[in-house]
C-alpha cells in the first residue's frame, strides 16, 4: 500500500502530513457530514456529525489526524443513524423556527437534517430560554437557535484577529458570550463584514436589513443537497496562527 | 494571540482560580465588575474569565448565604442516603429553597456532586468546611446555630472531625514510611537506573485508566520541549471514592516524593497538585508539610545537595468540576480556562501544561512509585496479579456494617471485600464509581484487577432494599451535571437520559422508554468527545443487561405524554385563579 493512503468505504485516499481526516476527504471530494468544521479554520471537534468508524472505535473525522493505512468506513446505516440523532439533538436543544426563520433554506442544520431523511425531532423539546442580543446596529444574534459549532468564535480569532465570541458555562449552560465590558454586541468590534459575521450554520448571528432579499425556494439548499456544498467550500486564510 | 495566553504561575503571582477564589470569600459572589476587574488584572479577555466563573461549581454570579450549605448528593454520602431527605428538612428549619440564598442574605442552599466523605454518613459543605454524620437531629442543631449567627468556630469540633478509617492495611499503607528515606535513595542513582525499576515493577495508574507509569514517564522523558511539568491528580471526583482523601491527609510525604523522583527522571523542575476544591480543607497540612519538605532541602534548589536537582511544588485548588480529573481538562484548568478536555492525542506526556511535556498521576500512583524505589520493585511484585501488580487503596462505602479504607492485593475477589466489610444482603455493587461497571451476584466473583474489573478506587455496595433505578437516576443526575457541553452526545445525550429517568420515576414510564434509554445509552458511549462521555451511560447500559426487571416492572404503559400535564400548566392557573376540576387534566 501507498505510504500515504487512507481508506475510506473502500476508496483509497492520498492524503498529506498534516491532514486530518476530514482535510483529505475534502481534498478527494468524498463528503464526510460535518457542521462545526470550516475548512481553513482549526476543528475543534464539537459537533459529533464528522463520528466515522476506525477498527472499533468512533472517532471524530475533523480532528484526528490522517495516518497511513487507516480503515475508515463512513457512510454505513448506522453512523447514518447516529449523525440523524445527534442532528436531532441539536434541534431540540434550541428553539429553532424554520418555517419563520430567515435562515432557512440557507441554514446546514437544516439541510443536514434533510440530508440523513430526518422527519422529525424525535427526542423532547427541552424549550431552554436564550438570549437574544439586538444591541448592534448592523447585527443579529439570537441564542435561541445556536448549536454551539464555535465557528463564529474562531472566524473572529483566526480570520477577523478580533475575538468577539467564547462559549462560556457548563454542561446545558453552555451559551455563547460576547466579549465587551457589558456583553452586548454593541461594545464590540464586530463589523457585519466579519467571516464571524457570515459563518454562522444555522440563523443564530443574521445580518440585518437584508432578510429575505433570496426568495424561499431559491436558496443554497433549495438547490443542491449539503453534501454537494459541502464540498465546494473553499478554506479560508487565517491571519493569526492558532498557538493550541 | 491574547485569549489563549496562559497564566504562567512564574510570571504572575496568584492563579487564576485562587484569585477568583478570595474575591468570591469577599464578596460572596463574583460579580460582572469583579470579572471585568480580574480581567485587567491579568490582562485577559473578559470573556475567558466570565467563561471560567461560568464552568465551575464553586464560583457564583448570584450572591451567596453568608452560611453557604451544600449538601452531597452522592449515593453513600448524599442527604437521601438514608432514607430520609436532609436537605428538605434544612431547607424547611430555615425557610430557604433549594438553590437559593435567603433574603435576608444569611443562609444559602444547594447540593454539590460526591464530596468524599461517604465512610462518614451523610455529608455537607458549610462554607468549605465538611460536617459528618448528619441525621434530622444534628440539621436541626445546624439551623439554630445559623439563626444565632453563631461562629462556625464555636460549632461542635467533633462535627468537622474527618477521620482516616482503615479497616485493612496492605502492602503500602503497612510502611512507616521515613521522611526523604525515597527520595534520597532515588538521588543515588541515576534517573535511568530508577526508571528501570519502576518498569521492572510493572507499576500502573491508579487513577482509573491503568496505563503503564514506566512507560509514560520514559516517552515524557524523551519528549523534547522548553520544560517538562509533573501533576498529581488529586482531584478525585468519581462518586464513592475517598482513598486520596486519605492519601493526603496520612501519606502525602511519599506522595511529594514520587512527584520529586518523577521530575528526576524526566527533568522537570515545577510540579503542581491539582486539589479537588472538595478537599480545600486539607490545604493548610498540605501546605505545611510542603514547607517542611523545603526547609529539609527535599524540594527547592539544589535538593539534598544536588546542584543539577530543582524541583518545586505548586498546590492548585480546584472549583468543584468532575471533569476536571480527566487529564486534559485538568490541565486547562490549571492554564486558568475551563475544563474542557483537549482533543488527544496530542497526549499531555508531548503537549501538556503550556503545551509541553507532563506526566499526570494519580496521588496513589506517586505514592507507589516511592514506596517502589525504597523497597525494589520485587517487594511490589510479591502481591498482585501478573497484569495487574501490586496493591489497591479501596474506598468501600454503601450499604455495608464497615464502610472505609481496604488495601488489598490486585486480583481480591468483590466476594471477599463484600465479606470484609460486612455486607449483608447485597443486591449490587458499582465498581469504579457511576462511570464504572454495576455488577449483580453472579459476578460477585469477579476480581478486581486491570485485566477483570478495574477500579480508580470507588466499590459501592447496594442491599437488596435498595431501589435500583433511584441509583441509576441519581448517576444519570450526576452526569447531566458535571458534562463540560463541549459535545453534543455527551450535552444534550445526558440531559436526555436524565429526563427519561425522571419520566420513568414520575410514573410515566412506557416500553418505548427502555428502547429509548438503550439507544441513548449507545450513542452516548460510543459518539462523545472524552472519557466522562464514553462511561456516562455503563451504568444504565448494566442496569438494563443485569437487572432488566428493576426498569420494565414501572415501563409497562403503551403511551404517557413526555411532560406532566398538571406541571406543564400550573403557572397559567396560578395566573388565571384557577383551581377547579375542570382546570386540572388528570
Ligand atoms: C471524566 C474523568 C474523570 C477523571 N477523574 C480522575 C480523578 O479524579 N483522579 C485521577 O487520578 N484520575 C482521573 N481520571 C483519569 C485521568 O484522566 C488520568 O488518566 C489519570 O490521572 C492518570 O493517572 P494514573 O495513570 O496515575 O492513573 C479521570 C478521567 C476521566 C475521563
Ligand atoms: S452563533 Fe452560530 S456560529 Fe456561533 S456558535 Fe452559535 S451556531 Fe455556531
Ligand atoms: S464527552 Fe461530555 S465531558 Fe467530554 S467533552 Fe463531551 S460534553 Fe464534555
Ligand atoms: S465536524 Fe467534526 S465534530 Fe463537528
Amino acid at each position: 500500500m501507498d505510504d500515504h493512503t487512507i481508506t475510506i468505504d473502500g476508496a483509497e485516499i492520498p492524503f498529506q502530513q498534516g491532514q486530518t481526516i476530514m482535510d483529505a476527504a475534502l481534498a478527494a471530494e468524498v463528503y464526510i457530514p460535518h457542521l462545526c468544521h470550516y475548512p481553513g479554520l482549526t476543528p475543534r471537534g464539537n459537533c459529533r456529525l464528522c463520528s466515522v468508524d476506525m477498527g472499533n472505535k468512533s472517532v471524530a473525522a475533523c480532528t484526528t489526524a490522517a495516518v497511513a493505512g487507516q480503515q475508515i468506513s463512513s457512510d454505513t446505516p448506522a453512523l447514518n443513524a447516529a449523525r440523524k440523532s445527534i442532528t436531532q439533538m441539536l434541534f431540540i436543544e434550541g428553539n429553532h423556527i424554520c418555517p419563520s426563520c430567515e435562515k432557512s433554506g440557507n441554514c446546514k442544520l437544516q439541510a443536514m437534517g434533510y440530508y440523513l431523511g430526518m422527519l422529525d425531532e424525535h427526542f423532547p423539546q427541552f424549550y431552554q430560554r436564550r438570549e437574544i442580543d439586538a444591541s448592534h446596529a448592523d447585527i443579529l444574534l439570537d441564542r435561541d437557535r445556536c448549536i454551539l459549532c464555535d465557528l463564529c468564535v474562531r472566524a473572529s480569532r483566526e480570520v477577523d484577529g478580533k475575538d468577539v465570541f467564547a462559549i462560556a458555562g457548563r454542561g446545558m449552560d453552555a451559551h455563547l458570550i460576547v466579549n465587551s465590558s457589558t456583553g452586548k454586541l454593541i461594545d464590540s468590534n464586530m463589523a457585519a463584514s466579519d467571516l464571524a459575521a457570515n459563518i454562522c450554520p444555522v440563523g443564530a448571528i443574521l445580518i440585518k436589513q437584508e432578510g429575505y432579499q433570496v426568495p424561499i425556494g431559491q436558496r443554497i439548499y433549495d438547490q443542491n443537497m449539503i453534501n454537494e456544498v459541502g464540498l465546494q467550500e473553499k478554506a479560508v486564510k487565517k491571519t493569526k496562527q492558532d498557538d493550541d | 494571540m491574547n485569549q489563549r495566553l496562559p497564566i504562567n504561575s512564574d510570571s504572575k503571582s496568584e492563579h487564576l482560580l485562587h484569585r477568583l477564589y478570595a474575591l468570591q470569600q469577599q464578596c460572596l459572589h463574583i460579580s460582572p465588575e469583579a470579572i471585568r476587574q480580574v480581567a485587567n488584572e491579568f490582562n485577559l479577555p473578559v470573556s475567558q474569565i466570565t467563561a471560567v466563573v461560568a464552568f465551575y461549581a464553586f464560583f457564583y454570579q448570584q450572591p451567596c448565604g453568608r452560611y453557604h450549605i451544600l449538601f452531597s448528593n452522592c449515593t453513600s454520602c448524599g442527604y437521601l442516603a438514608d432514607g430520609e431527605n436532609l436537605l428538605l428538612q434544612f431547607s424547611q428549619h430555615l425557610d430557604v429553597a433549594p438553590g437559593k440564598t435567603r433574603l435576608d442574605g444569611l443562609v444559602s442552599l444547594g447540593e454539590t456532586s460526591c464530596i468524599g466523605l461517604c465512610d462518614h454518613g451523610a455529608a455537607m459543605l458549610i462554607n468549605g468546611l465538611p460536617i459528618i454524620e448528619l441525621d434530622a437531629n444534628r440539621i436541626e442543631q445546624i439551623a439554630q446555630l445559623i439563626i444565632t449567627e453563631t461562629p462556625l468556630t464555636n460549632w461542635p469540633t467533633e462535627w468537622f472531625q474527618v477521620n482516616d478509617i482503615v479497616h485493612k492495611q496492605g502492602l503500602m499503607l503497612s510502611e512507616n514510611f521515613t521522611v526523604g528515606s525515597s527520595l534520597k535513595r532515588a538521588l543515588a542513582s541515576s534517573a535511568d537506573d530508577l526508571l528501570a525499576i519502576i518498569e521492572e515493577s510493572a507499576l500502573c495508574g491508579r487513577g482509573g485508566a491503568g496505563f503503564n507509569t514506566a512507560k509514560k514517564w520514559r516517552i515524557c522523558q524523551q519528549a523534547s520541549g522548553s520544560a517538562h511539568y509533573v501533576v498529581c491528580n488529586a482531584d478525585e471526583g468519581e462518586p464513592g471514592t475517598f482513598k486520596d482523601r486519605l492519601l493526603l491527609r496520612s501519606h502525602v510525604e511519599a506522595m511529594f516524593e514520587g512527584m520529586a523522583l518523577c521530575a528526576y527522571i524526566i527533568g522537570a523542575e515545577k510540579g503542581f497538585i491539582y486539589l479537588r476544591g472538595e478537599y480545600r480543607y486539607l490545604l493548610p497540612h498540605l501546605q505545611a508539610v510542603l514547607d517542611q519538605y523545603r526547609q529539609l532541602g527535599l524540594l527547592g534548589n539544589h535538593i539534598c545537595g544536588d546542584v543539577a536537582f530543582n524541583f518545586d511544588i505548586e498546590i492548585i485548588v480546584g472549583a468543584g468540576a468532575y471533569i476536571c480529573g480527566e487529564e486534559s481538562a485538568l490541565i486547562e484548568s490549571l492554564e486558568g480556562k475551563p475544563g474542557i478536555p483537549r482533543v488527544r492525542p496530542p497526549f499531555p506526556v508531548t503537549h501538556g501544561y503550556l503545551g509541553q511535556p507532563t506526566v499526570v498521576n494519580n496521588v496513589e500512583t506517586f505514592i507507589a512509585a516511592a514506596q517502589i524505589v525504597l523497597h525494589g520493585s520485587d517487594w511490589f511484585r510479591s502481591v498482585g496479579t501478573e497484569q495487574s501488580t501490586g496493591s489497591k487503596i479501596l474506598s468501600v462505602s454503601g450499604d455495608c456494617q464497615l464502610p472505609g479504607i481496604y488495601e488489598y492485593p490486585f486480583g481480591i475477589s468483590v466476594q471477599q471485600v463484600l465479606h470484609d466489610c460486612e455486607a449483608k444482603e447485597v443486591q449490587a455493587v458499582q465498581i469504579g464509581g457511576p462511570a464504572g461497571r454495576l455488577i449483580g451476584k453472579e459476578d460477585f466473583n469477579r476480581r478486581i484487577s486491570f485485566e477483570d474489573l478495574s477500579t480508580g478506587g470507588s466499590l459501592l455496595i447496594f442491599g437488596k432494599h435498595r431501589d435500583l433505578l433511584t441509583i441509576n437516576r441519581n448517576f444519570a443526575h450526576f452526569f447531566a451535571h458535571e458534562s463540560c457541553g463541549f459535545c453534543t452526545p455527551c450535552r444534550v445525550g445526558t440531559k436526555l437520559l436524565k429526563n427519561n429517568l425522571d419520566k420513568i420515576a414520575d410514573g410515566r414510564g412506557t416500553q418505548q422508554d427502555v428502547v429509548e434509554i438503550k439507544q441513548l445509552s449507545d450513542l452516548i458511549q460510543r459518539h462523545s468527545h472524552c472519557g466522562l462521555g464514553h462511561t456516562a451511560a455503563n451504568h444504565m447500559l448494566d442496569s438494563l443487561q443485569h437487572f432488566p426487571q428493576a426498569i420494565e416492572d414501572l415501563t409497562q404503559q403503551v403511551f404517557a405524554p413526555p411532560f406532566a400535564l398538571d406541571e406543564a400548566i400550573k403557572d397559567a392557573c396560578r395566573i388565571t385563579h384557577r383551581d377547579d376540576a375542570v382546570a386540572r387534566l388528570k
